[in-house]
């Protein structure tokens, strides 16, 4: 059954690696519906904040083949109870609505906050999650909404550990790294070669 | 250490000083050529051009070092790349130019990619700051390549060139192998840095081999242990780890019939008391019905391919299956896993022999016995040893395989000689089989021959080729005549895209739609390029036209006129479940 998921992406800061993720979804026909991504608090690892409508066996499958990707750390598939997020949306008003009574109910009730009111316009700001961002959109739309831009999602995954944990496995398994098989036994460099 | 004050070495050189492990200003088309050389490189297949003529102008310097095979095509280069890689066990190497020379690159790419071949594709691009600018033969051959490749890079500054060169040849021949491809623009070729050459062995992000969890291989054994009906799949991934012998070991000490899938044929002698055939849409019918009766299934570096699953839904539901594979994306991708097993086939292989209980399953065994007689007598006696009619495929084949005594590197085109030629060669030695299987790219067979004779030059190659193939890339007789490459080439000809018309007689009520050919003088052709030649159509000139073919010293073309409208039985429909196979 169809379902929004989250799909959470460790990377490396390497150009061109948004492309490498979202060809996975397009190969399998699969619509991204926001995506954010930003530095972690490693330096150097990036995380991918991807949101889906799909099912839960095809996104466990697309996310093996995002992890094959070199410059993967790991990547997950996450139910809605399994993150915590938020979205943040900014909307412009015409600045003739501020003498309009109701408004000032409407910020309140919606926790919004005014970031910066010119003579035509203002702008307002509510974090909240997708529904009632949209809500107040549809409830500003009769006081002239000029513009309105939502931003994709930001999570913490519940049952996450700190990332250098992860990390740190990594650089344990490093010998496991140097064992090969066919296609290495023949590159063995010899101290000539190493000399060049 | 540094030393800044010696002048540039030429490798002969530069061996005998151990401590020379800088060299100073350098251009970057040497440091590609000189990192080649540090990671072992013999042979490149290439072909140049503007934005790659520095790279080639510092080849010039280290010819007696490497070999460079100039194709006539690039795809070309990237086939014989795959077939030099598969029979070798190095790493192929292919250099092409920007523009249409990187994009003739794709469907090599594509296939190594989908067949696990490890390969490092070098290509030439515009200067940098032309990149975007719709140059003249620029192309965005990363963006093209992302998706085909392993790993792709482009490189912009000389200083680079090491470094991705190294993870390059890393990654493409590490783990599950695949092809790899580093863009280098022209004013990276051509400024000058300081040289230094380090292998990689490390990438934090990448985990070609996953440590072996024994607690998977203890349930693993457990299931064969207490199997009734075990059933070995033994894929590339066997050859790819080097993993025959214990492989083999394994269905010895358990008593274990092996089938093996279209790549991982060679792994196992076809005579050997465990093997029982090969699988997929037009493989063996024992192997193929037997899945669906067996009770423990120890699939082996193989991936499911629809080819060889049929309808998923009814396959091999009765079995515990146990998968046993170095990239993760490919367990529970098709059939789910009751034990995955995500290792190296030899590592896992290894432990797993110290866990099974000597045990035969005689009766198991004799029941694919019994089924192949059901096959040779409505399929393979009629194919091989036919009295009456135009030559078979088959025959050929059998001929091929006992002048060769099985022993020959046999690379097959795609197709029904390709399906014919897979069911009926007697392999007895590993590697020894080329063929695109995953992609089923016509025009693989010649280049890939080439290479593979390359790779091995002490092994008879026989290439087994369509006639509707050999057209796709027969401009590659050009390189096997400079470069005199001993390939043998046999057409196969029927005069018809033979598996499309087998496809359209049975499934689309015998309308031919485009598959009949008409084709042109083949040995004449190969004759312009100065390679011998036969035609054959007379079932009396076979044999030793086949005998002139193997005993002739060199490159040689035997074109056999075969029955035209053969059919490749047995036969599962596409998409239907095995149990549906047919045998005539």
């Amino acid at each position: 059954m169809q379902k929004e998921y989250t799909v959470t992406v460790y990377t490396e800061d390497r150009i061109g690696i948004t492309n490498r993720i979202t060809v996975i979804f397009t190969r399998r026909g699969i619509n991204i519906t926001s995506l954010t991504t930003a530095e972690t608090e490693i330096p150097g690892v990036y995380k991918f904040i991807i949101t889906v409508l799909s099912e839960k066996s095809k996104l466990e499958k697309i996310v093996g083949q995002i992890e094959r990707l070199i410059e993967i750390h790991r990547a997950f598939v996450h139910e809605e109870d399994e993150v915590v997020y938020q979205e943040l949306a900014l909307y412009k008003i015409s600045t003739k609505a501020l003498k309009n009574g109701n408004i000032e109910q409407l910020i309140r009730e919606n926790n919004a906050r005014i970031l910066t009111i010119t003579d035509e316009y203002f702008v307002l700001e509510k974090t909240g999650h997708q529904e009632e961002l949209i809500a107040l959109q549809a409830k500003l739309a009769p006081y002239g909404l000029i513009e309105y831009s939502k931003s994709g999602r930001v999570a913490i995954v519940k049952w996450s550990r700190r990332f250098h944990d992860h990390l740190k496995e990594l650089e344990a398994q490093r010998p496991d790294n140097l064992k090969q098989a066919r296609y290495t036994a023949h590159t063995e460099v010899s101290a000539e070669e190493e000399s060049i | 250490m540094q030393q800044k004050d010696v002048l540039p070495m030429k490798p002969e050189l530069a061996g005998k000083s151990a401590a020379a492990a800088v060299l100073p200003n350098i251009s970057g088309s040497e440091a590609v050529i000189r990192s080649l050389i540090a990671e072992g490189v013999e042979t490149i297949f290439g072909y140049p051009g503007g934005a790659i003529m520095p790279i080639y102008d510092a080849l010039y310097d280290f010819q007696n070092e490497v070999h460079h095979i100039l194709v006539r095509h690039e795809q070309g280069a990237t086939h014989a790349a795959q077939g030099y890689a598969r029979t070798s066990g190095k790493v192929g190497v292919v250099f092409a130019t920007s523009g249409p020379g990187a994009t003739n690159l794709v469907t090599g790419l594509a296939d190594a990619y989908m067949d696990s071949t490890p390969m490092v594709c070098i290509t030439g691009q515009v200067a940098a700051h032309l990149l975007g600018t719709d140059a003249f033969q620029e192309t965005d051959v990363i963006g093209i390549t992302m998706p085909i490749t392993k790993w792709n890079i482009q490189v912009t500054r000389p200083e680079d060139i090491p470094g991705a060169i190294a993870k390059a040849f890393y990654i493409a021949g590490s783990g599950r192998p695949g092809p790899v491809l580093v863009d280098i623009t022209r004013n990276a070729q051509v400024a000058k840095f300081d040289f230094e050459y380090k292998k990689c062995d490390y990438i934090r992000s990448y985990r070609p081999v996953p440590k072996l969890d024994t607690e998977a291989v203890k349930a693993a054994a457990e299931l064969i242990n207490n199997a009734q009906r075990p059933y070995i799949f033994c894929g590339h991934g066997v050859l790819l780890s080097g993993a025959e012998k214990e492989l083999i070991a394994l269905a010895e000490k358990a008593g274990i019939p092996i089938a093996s899938t279209l790549l991982g044929l060679s792994a196992v002698p076809v005579d050997h008391p465990k093997y029982v055939g090969y699988l997929g849409m037009h493989g063996n019918y024992a192997p193929n019905i037997m899945t669906n009766e067996c009770d423990v299934l120890i699939a082996v570096g193989m991936r499911f391919d629809d080819r060889i699953t049929g309808d998923v839904t009814q396959y091999v539901k009765q079995a515990k299956v146990i998968h046993i594979e170095i990239d993760a994306a490919e367990i529970n991708k098709i059939i789910k896993a009751d034990v995955a097993v995500h290792a190296d086939a030899k590592t896992a292989l290894e432990a797993l022999l110290e866990l099974v209980k000597p045990q035969q399953h005689d009766a198991w065994i004799q029941q694919f016995r019994e089924a192949d007689k059901k096959e040779e007598e409505k399929v393979s006696k009629k194919e091989l040893y036919p009295a009456e009619g135009g030559l078979k495929m088959a025959e050929v084949v059998r001929l091929i395989s006992e002048r060769t005594a099985g022993k020959a590197v046999l690379v097959t085109d795609v197709g029904q000689h390709q399906m014919i030629a897979s069911r009926y060669y007697r392999f007895q030695d590993p590697n020894t089989n080329i063929t695109s299987g995953g992609m089923g790219t016509m025009g693989f067979a010649l280049p890939a021959a080439m290479g593979a004779k390359v790779g091995t030059p002490e092994k008879e190659v026989v290439a087994v080729i369509g006639d509707g193939c050999f057209q796709m890339t027969l401009q590659e007789l050009g390189t096997i005549y400079q470069s005199e490459i001993g390939v043998k080439i046999v057409i196969l000809n029927n005069n018809f895209l033979g598996m499309v018309r087998q496809w359209q007689q049975l499934f689309f009520d015998k309308r031919y739609s485009s598959t009949e050919m008409i084709n042109p003088d083949f040995v004449q052709i190969a004759k312009g390029f100065f390679i011998p030649g036969r035609k054959v159509t007379d079932r009396a000139d076979i044999t030793a036209a086949v005998d002139e073919m193997i005993s002739h010293n060199g490159a040689y073309l035997l074109e056999v006129v075969v029955e035209k409208e053969d059919n490749v039985f047995p036969m599962v429909p596409s998409g239907q479940p095995i149990a549906n196979i047919r045998l005539e």
